[in-house]
């Protein structure tokens, strides 16, 4: 059975993301899996466990300066290297902004194919994707090439299938013009313990009607007590309330939880674009008459300063 | 510096979007047709980098032939001119075979910088960027939320799901940015009356030297096999707050088992 490569999206401090987990849950359908983990030295071993235990049967390693220090063209000039000597059935990505970019290289590498932000992978490698703001659902295939597929997190529901994978260690050949975008500096900034906002299952997200920088701590609270990440519409973003990388919507990140909680969001479609595939929604509004109701399963009206410090006691009272 | 901005005119995000029953491409013939909303940023940022430090700003597209009423509305913003990728071999084309046409007109501009949206509203594939600098074997400094130009020195602070990383490269670069980056002005009655009068190139397959066969449907990569609409969300229950809403909203949770 040909390899399946999936591209392994981890950090140093998150750990293997759960879209790995789900990719490789999917891969086991398409042919024999094999994580691909580019990273420093050692990022392989750190993360060989997690890989294992959902069903890698062999874990490429690109380690190294030469990898981690430049902005993912040495990544896709390694995994091109790999592509031609293995021959896989498929490649997997994440569809996050790296993962898009390592697989667009990729492809222009090998004039190959290439579908972003799947759903659904099926056995033949037809994926099935999302668009137009989650009004539409549509089935690809790559026709030239391996198929190149993207997927987005939160697609499916990953599988532990433990597995005793043997490692090999790849040695990168970065050209010249891989080298041209060196990283100077990674920089984290706040998220505390919460997890991805793309990855999450809870997501409990503010808007414009939180009013102010302040009142987020009202939105992280309610967050924090449902285990959940914190989301920020583009109003709330654009006035200052909450930083950009949590910003759901059309420009923003695409979100597909099981729980979506909208405080204070009047539900334009830019925002809905950005949240509409979550399972359950619910949603706390002044307004009797925002959009956001046309899609919440529960939806108060009221003011949210009232209604959410009282359902977090309520939430606490029923643990 | 001699800057080009990529600019793609889609199917306002803002209204309701379609695919085509004829062939499964965007429908654009009935929709409203606008500016990508984050090349308006990517057409700001290049507007400031000619004011700090001279320059030019042209603004590329390759579309159809109504592509042109954005091609006039980016140039009201300001930039010097624009050229006009259009053929009809194009229609259908794969983002592989968009990268090799672009790539082909980047070729003829000698653009020190080409400045791009992260991703536009209709494919939102985000690939372009690295896949032009790919082709043309220039540095990619993408998702940039801020932009610093040091004589040939490009450094971005390029955002990412744990913070930012600070990138740099020399220019000839591919520089792709997010709306956080600046806030895009609004077209003057004289930027619009001088807009009219700027060029604008128009350039066939032919003028670029790519072959019809690939591109369009023809030279594709990948083909949509089939679509269908996604059934519309209804709403559930509402209730008008009278002082328990809150207990209300977490029984509701309750019972799904969330809480």
């Amino acid at each position: 059975m040909a390899e399946v490569l999936v591209v392994v999206e981890a950090s140093q401090a998150a750990g293997v993301k759960k879209v790995t987990l789900e990719m490789l849950t999917a891969a086991r359908e398409l042919g024999g899996v094999s994580a691909v983990v580019f990273g420093g030295e050692g990022a392989a071993a750190q993360f060989a466990d997690k890989l294992a235990e959902y069903g890698a049967q062999k874990i490429y390693a690109g380690e190294g300066e030469e990898i981690d220090g430049y902005l993912v063209a040495p990544k896709a000039t390694a995994l091109a290297e790999l592509v031609r000597r293995v021959q896989p059935a498929a490649v997997l990505l994440a569809s996050t902004q790296e993962g898009k970019e390592i697989a667009g290289r990729l492809a222009v590498k090998l004039d190959n194919g290439l579908l972003t932000d799947a759903v659904a992978v099926a056995p033949d490698g037809t994926a099935t994707q999302v668009v137009f703001a989650g009004a539409v659902i549509v089935t690809s295939q790559v026709t030239k090439g391996v198929p190149i597929i993207t997927l987005r997190p939160n697609s499916m529901t990953p599988v532990p299938a433990p597995a005793s994978p043997v490692v090999e260690q790849l040695t990168v050949h970065a050209t010249d013009a891989d080298k041209l975008a060196r990283v100077v500096e990674r920089v984290a900034e706040q998220k505390g313990s919460r997890p991805e906002l793309t990855e999450a299952s809870v997501v409990v997200s503010g808007g414009r009607g939180v009013g102010n920088a302040d009142n987020f701590k009202l939105v992280e609270e309610m967050a924090d007590l449902l285990g959940g990440a914190v989301g920020a519409s583009r109003a709330a973003v654009d006035s200052g309330f909450y930083p950009h990388q949590f910003q759901v919507g059309q420009t923003g990140k695409t979100v597909s939880p099981q729980l979506y909680v909208a405080l204070g969001i009047s539900g334009a479609i830019q925002h809905r674009a950005g949240m509409q595939t979550s399972k359950t929604i619910v949603a706390v509004n002044k307004d009797a008459e925002a959009p956001i109701f046309e899609l919440a399963d529960f939806g108060v009206v009221g003011d949210l300063f009232k209604v959410v410090p009282q359902a977090d006691e309520e939430i606490r009272k029923r643990r | 510096m001699n800057i080009v901005v990529l600019v793609k005119q889609v199917p306002d995000s803002g209204a309701e979007r379609a695919l085509s029953t004829a062939d499964n491409t965007v429908e654009r013939g009935s929709a409203n047709n606008v500016i990508n909303e984050m090349d308006e940023y990517a057409i700001e940022e290049a507007l400031k980098i000619k004011e700090a430090h001279g320059g030019e700003v042209t603004v590329l597209t390759m579309g159809p032939e109504r592509a042109a009423d954005s091609i006039r509305k980016a140039l009201s913003m300001g930039p010097d001119k624009a050229v006009h990728v259009q053929d009809d071999a194009l229609h259908g084309s794969c983002a592989v075979a968009t990268s090799r046409v672009l790539a082909a007109a980047l070729g003829t501009l000698d653009a020190d910088l080409v400045i791009c949206g992260a991703e536009s509203t209709d494919g939102r594939v985000q690939v372009m960027p690295h896949m032009l600098a790919e082709r043309l074997g220039i540095a990619a400094l993408t998702g940039a939320r801020k932009l610093t130009v040091d004589g040939d020195t490009l450094t971005v602070e390029r955002q990412t799901d744990e913070g930012y990383e600070v990138v740099t490269a020399s220019t000839p670069a591919v520089v792709s940015v997010w709306d956080t980056i600046n806030e895009p002005r609004y077209p003057s009655f004289k930027g619009i009356m001088a807009a009219k009068k700027k060029p604008v190139q128009s350039l066939t397959l032919g003028d670029l030297g790519v072959a019809a066969d690939q591109v369009g449907f023809a030279g594709a990569t990948s083909e949509v096999v089939g679509f269908q609409k996604r059934p519309a969300r209804s709403g559930g229950t509402k209730i008008i707050d009278d002082g328990t809403g809150g207990q209300q909203l977490v029984a509701f949770l309750a019972s799904e088992k969330f809480v």
